[in-house]
């Protein structure tokens, strides 16, 4: 079965790259890339920084609650921002969710 | 193949936190390593394409790279810095191997895209690439019913064999494009391919216009769209574009015939584009070796890969604006579109650094789009089949 495609984000869901996205850090050019079909995207310091929590188990809100502890920074500014660099990946094909655990 | 993958050496874009990872201006003069590299590891291919991108006189299976050869290949790109390849061919899926080498580009950190017809694979064949670290699979298809698609490949039941492979590849959870080559004898069938794209769940879909070189040159008046078919299919790919945002991605390219301007193709010679062939050439463009006088060097030679793309005389021959001559020397565009294609400017003029006919600048541009008016309003639908013998005529009544 496909994972789940054109996914709505939320500060409830759990998001992960899929397999065909992967998040690396390219030595050669001393850059954060996404390899994906054909295309690599760069990746900003922040968007690294979100994506390295997205394993498919936190939330969006966990990430938000993590990011406004190490920044000192307003929850709800940080949940919009990073709500947004997700779906924006989304969009692209390059994000999916964990699926609902069934055991 | 696309071009939308591109350059490298680029700062991420700030104002994008996903920009799309390109070379900038500033850093053009650096040529370094491509991101991304075409591996033609065979020209052998069961089906036989009147446009196909393969040069006419294609490599003997007997002069391919050996399995280690080519994994030796795949270290040394991994080390240099590219990032992805593109396993190509001819067909890849004839090599036997193949499942070998995509585990090994995986195991030294590769992203792996297959460009592929698709009749030769089997779903436990795909399973075992999907396995061995598969990222991608890009399936061809000539058309949108197994009529018109089996004769333009010359290929038997190669059509239903497509659909049933594309299936396999998102069960298999892997993204599939649609590449869709465009001419003037399936552009009618163009929004019936988008909507095929999409029920076999694609992602992307390339609606690729035939390019007129090799190949597809001697099957020009066969193939050549009118100015009027190709209107039509712009307007279908933008309303299809916005239509389906979010959901498939439409990569598009015209025929250069009808542009004003030449094409920046390979995103100019030698400065952020690379392919090997069958037989271990490294090359500027897939189609270089149609230029004749100029040598390349060979992945079999003493020399590394990263030495044959700075140092190779081949390379720096048509590199940046120095080789130019008029109206390319003193044009405002010549970092724009590096003058077009040098393939295309030496097939049709006899001498690649002169200017690409497609720009409108050039000496020939007129007379090249009139014959090509004429072609297209002809009934010369017959094919040339691209084969190891170059070329078989289809028979009178299409077979």
């Amino acid at each position: 079965m496909a994972a789940p495609r054109h996914i709505s984000v939320s500060e409830a869901s759990r998001p992960v790259l899929p397999r065909h996205a992967k998040l690396k850090y390219d030595e050669t050019r001393k850059v954060w890339v996404i390899l994906a079909p054909e295309r690599v995207l760069a990746p900003d310091e922040i968007a690294v920084e979100v994506l390295q929590f997205c394993d498919g188990e936190r939330t969006v809100g966990d990430v938000a609650d993590q990011l406004a502890a190490k920044y000192a920074a307003p929850r709800d500014a940080i949940l919009t921002d990073v709500i947004a660099m997700l779906q924006d990946l989304a969009d692209k094909g390059f994000l999916t969710e964990a699926r609902e655990k069934t055991s | 193949m696309s071009e939308t993958l591109s350059g490298q050496n680029a700062p991420p874009d700030a104002s994008d936190s996903l920009a799309v990872l390109e070379k900038s201006r500033s850093t053009a003069e650096t040529f370094g390593i491509p991101l991304a590299v075409l591996l033609e590891i065979t020209h052998r291919c069961p089906l036989q394409c009147p446009y196909c991108s393969n040069p006419v006189e294609l490599d003997r299976s007997g002069k391919e790279l050996t399995t280690d050869e080519w994994k030796k290949v795949l270290s040394e790109l991994a080390e240099i810095g590219v990032l992805q390849v593109h396993f190509s061919g001819g067909e890849p899926t004839a090599r036997k191997d193949l499942v070998e080498l995509v585990k090994h580009a995986s195991d030294v950190g590769l992203y792996t895209n297959l460009i592929t017809s698709a009749v030769l694979l089997t779903r436990e064949k795909l399973s075992e690439l999907a396995d061995a670290g598969l990222c991608h699979v890009q399936i061809s298809f000539q058309g949108v019913e197994e009529g018109l698609a089996d004769r333009v490949a010359g290929y038997k039941n190669g059509h239903r064999k497509k659909l049933e492979a594309a299936k396999w590849t998102r069960e298999l959870d892997l993204p599939l494009t649609v590449n869709a080559v465009m001419h003037r004898q399936n552009l009618h069938q163009l929004p019936d391919i988008i909507q095929m794209s999409l029920d076999l769940d694609a992602d992307r879909l390339e609606v690729a216009n035939v390019q007129y070189y090799g190949w597809a040159l001697k099957n020009r008046a066969a193939l050549m769209p009118t100015v009027a078919q190709l209107d039509e299919c712009t307007r279908i790919v933008e309303d299809a574009r916005e239509r389906h945002k979010g959901r498939l991605s439409i990569d598009y390219v015209v025929p250069d015939y009808y542009a004003l301007r030449p094409k920046k193709c390979m995103g100019g010679w030698g400065r952020q584009f690379f392919n090997i062939s069958p037989a271990g050439k490294v090359l500027p463009c897939h189609a270089a070796e149609s230029i004749t006088g100029l040598e390349f060097e060979s992945v079999r030679s003493n020399h590394s890969i990263a030495w044959i793309w700075q140092n190779s005389e081949a390379f720096n021959r048509y590199r940046g604006t120095g080789w130019m001559k008029e109206p390319c020397k003193s044009c405002e565009f010549r970092e724009i579109d590096f003058g077009g294609c040098r393939c295309q400017a030496f097939a049709l003029t006899g001498d690649a650094a002169n200017t690409d006919p497609a720009c409108a600048l050039s000496p020939m541009h007129e007379t090249i789009f009139k014959q090509a008016e004429r072609e297209a309003e002809g009934d010369t639908n017959r094919f040339l089949y691209r084969n190891f013998a170059g070329g078989t005529l289809e028979s009178e009544n299409g077979a």
